[in-house]
């Protein structure tokens, strides 16, 4: 048996007495929801420290739906999602819930060709080839955008996300935009009943990456950072001015300054007009109690969130993340000084 | 102070020894493994009763049609299983026909052929195989041997056999067959680990008999061994089939994904433990996520219906129970 002298126990005794008075004086937000938003959210948690210590984050990336749920349920003090809550799902709150955008991203189109060609699509061919109507690389349709390339007789073998994704939801919200067909037989949604006989999916943007990489003739959709990080090629979409823009933060950026932007933040900003706006764009908002549930929390997160759409949106283009437009952070301020 | 030698100095048995102690002891030990056996009910019954609650809304719409119907469309909320319970009975059943003759003619080698100094090292490998998590065997399938398969293997099928229905349609790599090759890799060691159990527990004497009737070496095996481990390696090979049956992640990032019955091995198909581990986190609304309940709750059943007819079968063999592990 190891002895402990009285006055080395009661020291040790102090020091956790003082450890847990020191923990109990932080403030602990719990949030979940979207894995779009998780490497942003870490990313700021460490940098807030160094603004306000006594508050400290948690963070679940376990989806967006389960974002959603968590937050009406109480369980969370903020919710992330990468398609705003609907109407419908908001009147189940116990109270009112205010949702803001707080990161935006482009989706990139990746596809496997010999030789890496700077590929350019418009929205009707990529909803024809999602569709299975363009089954080949060398059709008319495509040859028709790309003059001066020499695309092979090779299958066109479409890839999707196997598993409910943000991702999805923005690829297939612009296919619906873009094209009725698409708009009646597959709709938009986290996932999607994907046309039959077509193709395949994979799990994860790590999966789609790999599969477009291993499959001669795949193309597929996934989040600009994985695009870029796997150094897999992606396409240059046509947007509503005619102009071929690639995926960028700043492309993403103009497509945020020029969408029409609700009071409710109810909106979406694919196809957006501006002429450097890239299409397949999208938000990720973040879901918050107007006063909050827990108390004590409201102030702190108000002044997080705050810092996050304002300050914060510089840290996070390294990650390939679109910084908001400032007009939007002006409006989501004003919102968040009545959070409490 | 010097301690008293008890040699020197023999003290007298404690008196507590000497009188009858209440057996407290005795009844506590009985009641508690009792609660502990009745537990299993328990669970078993939560697991069933949550299933049942959350599947629901789906099985109030849809009823029985949601066993028979192949669609799946979360935009228009209308559910189906089919598609998801022939994924996950086809890629069993490739498991089965792949890992079973593997996993006996490895068990009968270590058993009654392989030298001494083999058997341990082999066996080694083996659990180790075991041990490997499902997710890294699902990345190694999808980056060594869904290309490698794809490029050596299906291929040649799809053209050597491809007048068939069986290997007819585009090669893509990720397919039924692949999903079913590893699911094979997954229940390899289980089968072969139960079955080598079984195996050693044939009594010797069994082997020498035959050996004294003359029987050749593989008369021996097949008559004398395996003839009397029959019901054990039914029951190896049930308890592989549980395992292949419940199989997610490594069967995700190898099949496809795609709800279909396609009667291609090499189309791209759909498992009910891969749509639950794909749609749930994402599932919003009311009916999306009952219905992946549903898919939970038809996955049980499967299970449990597997287990009960095996039973049945089981009963129908003669020979002694040599299953150690059950």
């Amino acid at each position: 048996m190891i002895e402990i002298k009285p006055e080395r126990f009661l020291a040790l005794l102090g020091f956790c007495f003082f450890a847990a008075w020191h923990l109990g004086a932080q403030t602990l937000i719990n949030g979940a929801g979207s894995t779009f938003d998780y490497p942003a959210f870490t990313k700021w948690f460490e940098i807030y420290r160094g603004v306000d210590s006594n508050v400290s984050f948690n963070y679940q990336s376990i989806g967006s739906g389960a974002g959603q749920k968590l937050l009406l349920n109480q369980t969370v003090d903020f919710g992330a999602s990468d398609a705003p809550m609907s109407v419908e799902t908001m009147s189940t709150a116990p109270a009112p819930i205010i949702q803001l955008p707080i990161v935006a991203g482009g989706v990139a189109i990746i596809y496997n060709l010999p030789g890496d060609p700077r590929l350019k699509l418009d929205g009707p061919t990529l909803a024809a080839i999602f569709l299975g109507e363009i089954t080949s690389w060398n059709d008319p349709k495509i040859a028709a955008l790309n003059p001066g390339l020499n695309l092979p007789d090779v299958s066109i073998i479409p890839i999707h996300r196997a598993d409910g994704s943000g991702t999805s939801y923005i690829f297939t919200d612009y296919l619906s935009t873009i094209s009725p067909e698409w708009k009646q037989t597959v709709g938009k949604g986290s996932s999607v009943h994907w046309p039959s006989g077509i193709g395949l999916a994979a799990k994860g943007s790590e999966g789609v990456a790999g599969q477009v990489k291993q499959l001669p003739g795949g193309i597929a959709y996934a989040e600009l950072a994985y695009a870029d990080q796997s150094k897999i090629p992606f396409a240059s979409i046509q947007n509503p001015s005619g102009q071929y823009v690639l995926p960028s933060p700043a492309s993403v950026s103009a497509a945020l300054a020029t969408a029409a932007i609700p009071d409710d933040f109810r909106f979406s900003i694919v196809n957006s007009p501006g002429r450097e706006a890239y299409p397949i764009s999208g938000a990720s908002w973040v879901l918050v109690y107007k006063a909050a549930r827990n108390p004590g929390s409201g102030t702190p997160l108000a002044s997080f969130l705050k810092w996050a759409i304002t300050r914060g949106q510089t840290n996070c283009a390294s990650l390939d993340y679109a910084p908001l437009p400032e007009t939007v952070q002006q409006r989501e301020i004003k919102i968040l000084d009545t959070v409490n | 102070m010097q301690e008293p030698s008890p040699m020197n100095d023999p003290a007298p048995r404690p008196a507590a020894l000497s009188q009858p102690l209440p057996r407290w002891g005795d009844g506590i030990f009985k009641w508690l493994t009792l609660a502990f056996a009745l537990s299993i009910f328990g669970l078993l019954f939560l697991i069933g009763y949550e299933l049942v609650q959350g599947a629901r809304p789906t099985l109030a719409k849809f009823g029985w049609h949601f066993l028979v119907s192949t669609d799946w469309d979360p935009v228009n909320d209308v559910y189906g299983a089919l598609t998801f319970i022939y994924g996950t009975v086809v890629s069993s059943a490739i498991a089965l026909v792949i890992a079973v003759p593997i996993s006996i003619g490895t068990a009968v080698y270590l058993t009654e052929l392989a030298p001494q100094w083999l058997r341990q090292p082999l066996t080694m490998f083996i659990e180790l195989l075991a041990a490997v998590p499902s997710v890294i065997l699902g990345l190694w399938g999808i980056f060594v041997m869904v290309p490698f398969c794809r490029d050596h293997f299906f291929h040649f099928l799809h053209e050597r056999l491809g007048f068939l229905p069986l290997f007819k349609g585009p090669v893509y790599g990720v397919s039924m067959l692949a999903g079913g090759m590893i699911v094979a890799i997954m229940i390899i060691p289980i089968i072969t680990s139960v079955s080598r159990e079984i195996l050693r527990s044939v009594p010797g004497l069994q082997r020498e008999a035959a050996y004294a009737l003359g029987a050749t070496r593989w008369e021996v095996t097949t008559i004398a061994v395996l003839g009397q481990a029959r019901k054990g390696l039914f029951g190896a090979v049930i308890l592989g089939l549980g395992r292949a049956l419940g199989e997610t992640m490594a069967v995700t990032m190898v099949i496809g994904n795609t709800p279909q019955i396609a009667k291609s091995l090499l189309a791209p198909g759909y498992t009910l433990a891969s749509v639950i581990a794909n749609e749930f986190n994402e599932a919003t609304g009311t009916l999306y996520p009952s219905a992946l309940f549903a898919i939970g709750l038809v996955l049980l059943g499967i299970t449990l219906l597997v287990n009960i007819l095996a039973q049945g079968l089981l009963r129908t063999l003669s020979g002694p129970a040599t299953n150690p592990r059950h």
